[in-house]
């Protein structure tokens, strides 16, 4: 489980986080949902420590990530796995080693251990068989798989997803949050998905957090989210003509 | 002020939450291969033209008779030595390497593939940035005496193919009075002058934000400074070592 404490930051003079506090489930796709520039990805950012907060505290599983303490954190953060909006795939390497490398890095795996575990993520994204094609040479849907093999590669404790279907064709999207959500079933592990696209939440939100304008203004499941009695909310979830159809 | 702190700071991250010696020395290898071997043939194209230029031009302005021929070798000898291939062949360097570590880190970090590694927990500073530098110093004092030997060499070839002086002339000049201590002085900045380069250059390229057009500014901005960075240093090692 993931705990944040009044989460704060500003960027300048602009207060981009404005104390907020959730937490994300173990075993749960945790979606935190909002319109762009509500501090969706910011938020994201402080919990994995890419950005540090300006005050408050992220616990992992009662383990102060924000204690300042630089080893604690690696600890932690050996514990994660990240697919990032664009992949973030190392250009220069091929497929497989991409997805090696945090085996390469991180652990004392043998050649033939390592390689029987890439094969076995690649299978799992269903991208057998790409082993030495280049990320400049696979499509951006292929990418995602690619990059959410590598973020299980090391099985993680937490997985977490920063837009992960932006760029992506409507089915390819839905493929995308299906392997996702049955990532996060099988090994139970703790996911946490930025998006604004409101397919993800009603596909994969176990729980939602709605963010406006730095604030946490809802928290709930996708079953409640249409009848949440959040205004802001509201005219996010029904923004486009159909759902104002359906509403 | 605010840059020189930044920097610091960015050096001292190199030397902390290092991974395991196995990863640096395959990194430094692959480094090694990228800042030297490539360079290799920019490097004798510079030096070889350098030296011909030089002696054609030394021949040009040494008209007297008072003056032996030999003294022609043995002031391209001496500028090679002492100037021309730490220097020039420096800023060459920071042209092509510089240039290119600049381009390779900024396009990793506006594509978030150095927030992956620190995702992943791994000092992306350290794993990016160290192998680069050692790379950088181990190979561009071998750089230098590579251009120093070709400068010369070319001095030699337009010295036959032109008959300004002769051969055994060219030689005597080249061994004239030779100061042991202008080796030691032109490997010193070869040092200087590479970890100039690499630190400089990786930290205009890991702390670019925004995306193809700033990378291509970081890329400017690391030749630009590493430039200035070497004149300076150029002028501070000559005053405290020769002055």
């Amino acid at each position: 489980m993931i705990e944040i404490q009044d989460i704060k930051k500003s960027f300048n003079d602009k207060e981009v986080l404005k104390g907020v506090s959730a937490t994300f489930e173990d075993g749960k796709c945790n979606l935190i949902i909002g319109s762009s520039g509500t501090g969706k990805s910011v938020l994201l950012k402080n919990i994995v420590g890419l950005i540090q907060p300006d005050s408050g505290k992220i616990l992992y599983d009662n383990r102060d990530f924000t204690s300042g303490d630089k080893k604690d954190q690696s600890e932690i953060r050996r514990e994660i796995g990240m697919l990032f909006q664009g992949s973030a795939l190392f250009d220069s390497k091929t497929v497989e080693q991409n997805i090696m490398f945090p085996l390469d890095v991180l652990t004392d795996m043998s050649k033939e251990e390592k390689i029987e575990r890439v094969n076995f993520c690649l299978d799992r994204v269903g991208m057998a068989n790409v082993n030495n094609k280049m990320p400049a040479e696979i499509s951006g849907g292929m990418k995602k798989r690619v990059g959410i093999a590598r973020a299980i590669v090391n099985k993680p404790n937490y997985l977490f997803c920063d837009e992960p279907n932006s760029g992506l064709d409507p089915q390819t999207s839905m493929v995308i949050d299906e392997l996702i959500k049955e990532i996060t079933d099988e090994y139970g592990i703790t996911t946490v998905v930025v998006t604004h696209d409101m397919n993800s939440v009603i596909e994969i939100g176990q729980k939602v957090i709605f963010l406006y304008k730095g604030l946490k203004l809802w928290e709930g499941s996708n079953k409640d989210i249409t009848h949440s009695g959040v205004k802001e909310l509201d005219d996010f979830v029904f923004a486009n003509r159909m759902m104002k159809e359906f509403r | 002020m605010k840059s020189l702190g930044k920097f610091l700071i960015f050096a001292g991250q190199l030397f902390v939450r290092r991974e395991s010696f196995k990863t640096y020395v395959s990194l430094v290898i692959d480094e090694c291969i990228k800042v030297g071997y490539n360079s290799l043939f920019i490097v004798t194209i510079v030096s070889v033209f350098m030296g011909a230029v030089v002696t054609v031009q030394t021949a040009y302005n040494l008209v007297s008779p008072f003056i032996p021929d030999y003294v022609i070798s043995l002031v391209v000898r001496d500028m090679t030595v002492l100037e021309l291939s730490p220097t020039i062949i420096a800023i060459v360097y920071a042209g092509k390497v510089g240039s290119n570590i600049a381009g390779e880190l900024g396009t990793m970090r506006i594509t978030e593939q150095i927030d992956a590694l620190e995702v992943m927990g791994i000092n992306s500073t350290s794993y990016l940035v160290l192998p680069k530098i050692i790379a950088s110093v181990l190979m561009y004092p071998m750089l230098v005496v590579m251009s120093g030997f070709l400068c010369i060499y070319g001095g030699y070839l337009t010295s036959i193919a032109t008959g300004i002086i002769s051969g055994h002339d060219y030689i005597y000049g080249i061994r004239y009075e030779f100061i042991e201590f202008n080796i030691t002085f032109a490997l010193i900045k070869a040092f200087v002058f590479a970890l100039l380069v690499a630190s400089i250059s990786a930290y205009k390229g890991y702390f670019t934000t925004g995306g193809a057009l700033e990378v291509g500014k970081s890329s400017t901005a690391a030749v630009t400074n590493s430039c200035i960075a070497i004149l300076l240093a150029d002028y501070l090692l000559a005053q405290l070592l020769l002055g």
